[in-house]
């Protein structure tokens, strides 16, 4: 697959909100590989955790934001206490949800939730999975 | 000793057991927990993105209404409310622009000011009761039950902001468990994320994360596992029930609020604690180790 990295792909428009959203310099990480290494939700993802940041570092955006692995963080900052660098790993991947959806609209539809599930599971679930994955 | 107490949403409904176990055992030790006065849902999960300043208003009415009722504390059995209140706390002092945006828009008399301390059942046990107070009370004790603490991840991340426990290597629950007569187990993944909201849309997902943590206690032991989340709870506890009618031979461990095993530990009637709602029932592993005989009225 051929990648054309350019200087306005990499302080582009996206980057930019991106890291204002997030409150993340994705520059700050050296692909030590931590995060990675340490991600209980690593085997569902297609682009590890450090992939992603090194997508955004490199400009893609696009390709950051159409790989599920956004979608399989559950926000559990073990990433974050284990980052050398500080970086809040969560709050990136927050980011990049929040601009999957506002350009392509929700991850969930939630009429086509399995209604059995829904009537055992815990309100909590409900809240918090709406509100990551609905805008 | 007197707490303003937070329940919230799961703890009225499918967690009914973790809040009655946790006023009885808190009533148990001389603490009372006064439920706070028209409380309202933390949000679930604490909003991540800068600029999410409304997703703040839920939790923070939580921690205006606990000053205007002059509480200095507020004190939170669940473990993701306790993480959503206690950062929403933590990142309204850090920010005051934020908190004067805020103060405008709930309009309250009192403008707030983080003067609120939010924090967990397990820090209040163990730090203003004491291990020794809780070790004296704990008759008939849990006789060398042996349990699993299970930390998960909102009691642990991010430590900065959360600051309960080692997020590596967190014995709090360990320690209170050992108080009440349990044999702790020591396991890997104790402080590994179950899948949390990730069960209602990629099962798939969530469920692996789930086994690795049941495993790893199993494996090192336990008879049950201990927790202080509704949504570790369910998700630990409903998997096993599909492991169940998969395998015949599978051997299912039952998943407790910390609470319920000190309820049992200082012999008060666990009527009410909501084990028939477990799909793991704990009973029988219960009885086995010897724990629900000698059950006194309270």
């Amino acid at each position: 697959m051929r990648v054309t990295i350019s200087v306005e792909q990499v302080r582009s428009e996206w980057v930019r909100r991106i890291e204002e959203v997030s409150g993340q310099d994705v520059m700050a990480c050296y692909h030590c590989g931590k995060c990675s290494a340490g991600c209980p939700a690593a085997e569902a993802m297609d682009l590890l955790p450090n992939q992603i940041i090194r997508l955004v570092q490199l400009g893609q955006v696009e390709r950051a934001l159409e790989s599920q692995t956004i979608w399989y963080c559950a926000a559990c900052q073990t990433c974050y206490a284990r980052c050398p660098k500080g970086v809040d790993l969560p709050r990136l991947m927050e980011a990049l949800r929040e601009l999957a959806m506002q350009k392509r609209g929700d991850h969930l539809e939630i009429a086509r939730l399995d209604v059995q599930a829904l009537a055992e599971f815990p309100q909590q679930a409900f809240i918090a999975g709406f509100r990551k994955y609905t805008t | 000793m007197r707490y303003f107490y937070f329940p919230g949403c799961t703890l009225e409904t499918k967690a009914v057991g973790f809040n009655r176990s946790a006023k009885e055992a808190a009533g148990a030790l001389g603490v009372e927990l006064v439920t706070l006065p028209e409380w309202n849902c933390c949000g679930a999960t604490f909003p991540l993105s800068t600029d999410n300043v409304l997703d703040l208003a839920g939790p923070a009415r939580n921690l205006v209404s606990t000053a205007e009722a002059g509480g200095d504390t507020l004190a939170v059995a669940c473990a993701t409310c306790f993480n959503v209140l206690r950062r929403t706390n933590h990142f309204l002092r850090k920010h005051p622009d934020t908190l004067e945006k805020l103060n405008a828009f709930l309009e309250r008399p009192q403008p707030y000011a983080g003067q609120v301390e939010v924090r967990h059942l397990l820090d209040i046990f163990v730090h203003d009761v004491g291990l020794e107070a809780i070790r004296r009370r704990a008759v008939p004790g849990l006789g060398g039950l042996r349990v699993a603490a299970y930390y998960g991840c909102m009691l642990l991340r991010p430590a900065d902001e959360i600051a309960l426990d080692d997020p590596e290597r967190p014995g709090i629950m360990d320690a209170l468990l050992a108080a009440l007569g349990a044999e702790v187990v020591d396991y890997p993944h104790r402080g590994e994320c179950c899948g949390a909201y990730l069960t209602v849309k990629s099962p798939e997902a969530s469920m692996p994360m789930s086994y690795r943590i049941l495993s790893a206690a199993g494996r090192a032991g336990a008879q049950v596992l201990a927790t202080a989340c509704p949504l570790c709870q369910f998700n630990l506890d409903w998997l096993q029930a599909r492991l169940r009618q998969q395998y015949a031979s599978y051997q299912p461990l039952p998943v407790m609020y910390f609470t319920q095993l000190m309820g049992l530990a200082f012999g008060l009637d666990p009527a009410g604690y909501g084990f028939e709602q477990h799909y793991v029932d704990p009973r029988p592993a219960l009885a086995q180790a010897g724990v629900l005989g000698g059950i006194r009225s309270p």
